[in-house]
């Protein structure tokens, strides 16, 4: 009995923190967000954001969405060969990359590149300081930091969609054209004609979402970052894991949204 | 005038202040010494609102510190980081002059740069330093980078927190003599935090010790060595031995 209670209390322990955790980064998101209707904004630091989170990412989204599409044609192809289906690989390269894989694996990674550095960046400024100098200098770091990075990746990620969509479905053109003897004219026009305007734009409106997620966990976890190097090391891994968890998650629960739709 | 009243401030168990009372005169440079981790930086950091005391009141010319405006309450304030607190994405100039590129304070970007050039010149930088990262100076460099933003805007207050650890005795005694300097000259008042007994003496003109959570002894930085204090003598001699607690 006694065994029981103390596991009992142990997984009450485990929820209580739980929801706390979950509280405090829904009272850090929302203070962030709130900071859009009160100047001053910070134009200077908001470039800075969108220049590091979207142009720099373009490479590593760029080239995870050619070597996914040109996977996923193959892939298709084997699949539907097996139902003499080997015509539908155009639109579903196309249908599979805009929908789910074009903001899915574009986001995980951002979340790689962009949560890790904005963790280890202001964890960094945390320890030294520096935090604490923008606040005696009259410079809200909310306002500084955040809002800037937030905004910057929930504009910046839905781009980087839209060109890893078109990069992706390049890769499945040229592997289709290059390797499954598909016409040129033929696999685009089969892209074109299966292609809906919603499955570019469910994709990116999920790509916006993962975008303010990650940017929300790497300045969350910055601005909470332990001491020294051991300190700013954990915030860094805890912004990527929950940024890529809560990717995934965000998108099943956007997906059943759309599908319900 | 500041005035600590009775200010408490736990972390946890960890009662660090213990009900600290402090004046701290207008145009008077007060220096506080004490022990390592007896909350020294967390006295400083509670009068600028970055800490939120648990009880007692901190007052600046009679009007508590956590009301009011706070923008122009910090206005007031110039404060030099025990590391520098350099932010590393800004070159030095623009570090020195960030309070007049932006906010109530903000200024053209020439007049702010030319700002920054004198209040560096002043701290013995030269103008080709305007244009480095806080990266690549010496750690004495980046002191006075610190020291030039701490003035930029001409604050009442100056706080300083630990502004010659880690630099070589020479330097040390370079950056005590600009503080002094700076202050008298700017007719500031001025708050230091140092357990550099040599900053005391260059910089104080009168003392305080914080130790065991309260202030232990005050008093002018001239009836230091005759206080008569077990604590404080055992403090400036630097004695193992005496009624404070030395780990070894």
């Amino acid at each position: 009995m006694t065994a029981l209670l103390h596991l009992l209390a142990a997984l009450g322990r485990a929820v209580i923190a739980a929801l706390a955790g979950i509280g405090r980064v829904t009272l850090y998101a929302s203070d962030a967000v709130s900071h859009l209707a009160r100047p001053p904004f910070y134009w200077r630091e908001f470039g800075h954001a969108l220049i590091q989170i979207g142009w720099l990412s373009l490479p590593v989204v760029g080239m995870t969405a050619l070597f996914t599409g040109g996977a996923l044609a193959l892939q298709i192809y084997a699949g539907g060969a097996r139902f003499n289906a080997e015509t539908v690989v155009p639109s579903i390269v196309a249908i599979g990359l805009t929908r789910e894989l074009g903001p899915v694996l574009g986001g995980l990674m951002v979340a790689a590149r962009v949560a890790s550095s904005i963790a280890a960046e202001i964890g960094t400024m945390k320890v030294t300081e520096q935090i604490d100098a923008l606040t005696t200098l009259s410079t809200n770091p909310m306002k500084y930091l955040t809002l800037p990075r937030l905004l910057a990746a929930t504009l910046a990620v839905p781009m980087l969609v839209a060109v890893g969509d078109a990069i992706g479905i390049m890769g499945g053109f040229l592997v289709g054209v290059g390797r499954l003897d598909f016409g040129a004219a033929t696999y685009l026009k089969t892209t074109i004609d299966f292609l809906e305007t919603w499955d570019v734009v469910s994709g990116l409106i999920k790509g916006a979402v993962f975008g303010f997620i990650v940017a929300l966990m790497g300045c969350y976890h910055g601005m909470n970052s332990g001491r020294g190097a051991q300190g700013v090391g954990r915030a860094t891994k805890s912004a990527v894991v929950a940024s890529s968890v809560l990717i995934l998650a965000a998108n099943y629960v956007l997906t059943e949204v759309f599908f319900s739709a | 005038m500041i005035e600590l009243h009775d200010v408490h401030k736990a972390f946890g168990e960890n009662r660090v202040l213990r009900g600290v009372n402090l004046t701290i005169g207008s145009g008077t440079s007060m220096v506080i010494i004490g022990g390592s981790g007896t909350g020294k930086s967390v006295a400083l950091k509670c009068i600028l609102g970055l800490i939120r005391q648990d009880s007692g009141t901190i007052t600046l010319d009679g009007r508590d510190v956590t009301t009011g405006d706070r923008d122009a309450f910090l206005a007031r304030f110039g404060m030099l980081f025990q590391g520098g607190a350099l932010f590393d994405s800004l070159p030095v100039w623009q570090n020195v002059a960030f309070r007049l590129l932006r906010g109530s304070l903000k200024r053209p970007r020439a007049e702010a740069r030319e700002i920054a050039v004198e209040k560096l010149r002043r701290v013995g930088l030269k103008p080709d330093v305007a244009d480095k990262f806080p990266a690549e100076l010496s750690g004495g460099m980046q002191k006075r980078v610190g020291l030039a933003r701490a003035i930029a805007a001409e604050p009442e207050i100056i706080f300083f927190d630990e502004p010659t650890t880690g630099l070589d005795p020479i330097m040390s005694g370079v950056i005590n003599e600009l503080i002094r300097e700076i202050v008298v000259e700017m007719g500031a008042t001025a708050m230091t935090i140092t357990h550099d007994m040599t900053s005391v003496r260059a910089i104080a003109d009168n003392v305080a010790m914080l130790h065991d959570g309260v202030i232990q002894w005050t008093g002018p930085v001239g009836d230091m060595d005759q206080s008569g204090d077990p604590y404080l003598d055992q403090f400036i001699h630097g004695r193992a031995e005496g009624p404070i607690e030395a780990v070894r």
